[in-house]
């Protein structure tokens, strides 16, 4: 943590330092926010927690398993969606712009439940895929919502790499060019990383806002932590717990991905200019 | 044209750009231990010249033979070349080490990374053996302990002699080097200045083009002046500034004194 410091200090130079966290008007907000976290200890009511803890567990798996599949095949159509917009022939070129602005211009909800509803519907209606080997999968709600999911992540990072891409300065590529490299080769080693390396703060937002577009499957059936979180609410008629409680998982969850993304970043140090 | 002596031999390049003909029929020799400095006013098309010599630059018109194997080109359909064959591109670039102006190190990869890239992973040279090589490459430019830094973290002086390594590290048949001082700010334009200057001094085929005119009569072999695309004078550094024959060099020399 040596290193970055004085980098944040640079843009950010009225950053507090670490011994004015103990300023009195600090002091006093802690206090305050002490009070209300003992009082929402206290006064409200925790006791269904245990009751409810494996379902919880299971829950928050569900959301990251939907989380990480989405993101990382996701991620993986969008380097092709990204690459034909900078380099590729019109046609494709014009195919991904089409199809990242159609999906970036709709609700992931609609799409969601044309996926779900609509596909969903239409596939029951034929006996060959009802008897199909896939229709055990088909049947059950997490493809649709995966589906529905990794195509949005898709087409966002899509126009994220398209930038990315097309922002790796040309020398660069000269350089490898220059020095014989062939297309792939210069592409593997040079053109992705150096695009990835210039999209991963854009990443690290996009990712969290996919972690929390995952609860729009709860709506589709499939059991994730928030649809576990609403089970709690209609069993036992209480409406702030597990609602915080919901709140808390979600911002820890997103602490973490961000110290994980920073950690990916940091890996490759970059000057602030 | 087999005669293997020959390090580099150009000969009528054309370049244009749509209506523009920037090169007009270059022809030049490089034997080997050469050190060739191109001079000559901005728009002159020395960069240009340079450049096509690896086909960065595609030429409209001409031959480039590279160690006696010549480049085999054919017509793109618009009036200018294409290679026929990109793996011979590929292989001839392989022996070419160019140094850029804005030295283009690739910022995602630290110094030694970037020395080692295209020995392993163009070249298929194992990996310890690249960092062997690497490393006194960088011993040698100075930046030994830099090794490890990201370039965004160094002066342009040392990233130019980074780059300089890595177009080292290739063991080409000629450097080539294209303005390698002009991004610099003066007081970083000696240290690279030296490097280059030792690599002459060991005969390493070279071709420089360059503003440094004093740098230029001292380290070259052989000097040309290009102006509006045509060579119009050549020779040895010392009857080249000592004595210039043609107006245009005149002008030019004593402008930049």
């Amino acid at each position: 943590m040596s290193e970055p410091l004085p980098l944040s200090a640079i843009t950010a130079p009225h950053l507090p330092k670490g011994r004015s966290l103990f300023e009195p008007h600090r002091l006093f907000l802690m206090a305050v926010f002490a009070v209300i976290v003992f009082c929402a200890i206290w006064f409200l009511r925790w006791d269904w927690i245990p009751r409810y803890q494996d379902r919880l567990i299971a829950g928050i798996g569900q959301s990251l398993l939907m989380l990480a599949t989405t993101t990382a095949i996701g991620f993986l159509f969008a380097v092709p969606l990204g690459l034909v917009q900078v380099t590729g022939p019109w046609p494709l070129a014009w195919l991904a712009k089409g199809f990242c602005t159609i999906i970036r211009g709709t609700p992931l909800l609609l799409q969601l439940w044309l996926l779900y509803y609509g596909l969903g519907s239409v596939f029951a209606q034929f006996p060959e895929i009802r008897s199909s080997f896939l229709w055990p999968y088909l049947r059950q709600a997490w493809p649709y919502g995966f589906t529905a999911l990794m195509i949005s992540f898709a087409a966002y990072e899509g126009e994220v790499m398209r930038g990315a891409f097309a922002g790796v300065p040309k020398g660069e590529l000269e350089a490898g060019r220059a020095f014989g490299m062939g297309r792939f080769t210069l592409f593997r080693r040079i053109w992705l990383p150096r695009a990835i390396n210039r999209a991963l703060p854009t990443l690290t937002g996009e990712t969290v806002l996919q972690l929390k577009s995952t609860p729009l499957v709860a709506t589709i059936t499939v059991i994730d932590v928030y649809a576990v979180i609403s089970k709690v609410r209609q069993d036992t008629y209480l409406t702030y717990e597990p609602l915080l409680l919901l709140a808390l998982i979600y911002l820890c969850l997103t602490g973490i991905l961000i110290a994980a993304f920073r950690l990916l970043e940091n890996r490759v140090p970059t000057r602030g200019a | 044209m087999t005669d293997t002596a020959e390090a580099l031999h150009v000969s009528n390049l054309h370049k244009r750009f749509g209506a523009l003909e920037v090169l007009k029929g270059v022809s030049l020799t490089a034997k080997q231990g050469d050190v060739i400095a191109i001079i000559g006013g901005s728009g002159s098309g020395k960069s240009t010249f340079l450049r096509c010599i690896n086909l960065l630059e595609l030429p409209s018109a001409g031959e480039i033979t590279i160690h006696g194997e010549t480049i085999t080109m054919k017509s793109d359909g618009h009036g200018g070349l294409m290679p026929s064959n990109r793996k011979q591109v590929q292989r001839i670039r392989t022996q070419l080490g160019m140094v850029f102006q804005s030295f283009n190190l690739w910022q995602h990869m630290t110094v030694l990374q970037n020395v080692i890239e295209v020995p392993v992973h163009v070249l298929g040279m194992p990996r310890d053996k690249a960092v062997e090589i690497g490393e006194a490459l960088l011993r040698r430019v100075g930046l030994y302990e830099k090794r490890d830094v990201y370039p965004s973290f160094m002066s342009g002086g040392q990233q130019q002699r980074a780059a300089i390594a890595r177009a080292l590290a290739i063991q080409p048949l000629v450097m080539l080097f294209d303005e390698p001082t002009s991004a610099l700010d003066p007081e970083l334009v000696g240290e690279v200045l030296t490097v280059i200057g030792d690599l002459a001094k060991e005969k390493r085929t070279m071709i420089l083009v360059t503003h440094e005119m004093k740098f230029a009569r001292d380290v070259s072999s052989h000097v040309v002046f290009l102006h509006n695309g045509v060579i119009e004078e050549q020779g040895p550094p010392a009857q080249l500034f000592g004595d210039p024959k043609s107006e245009r060099l005149k002008k030019f020399i004593s402008s930049i004194h």
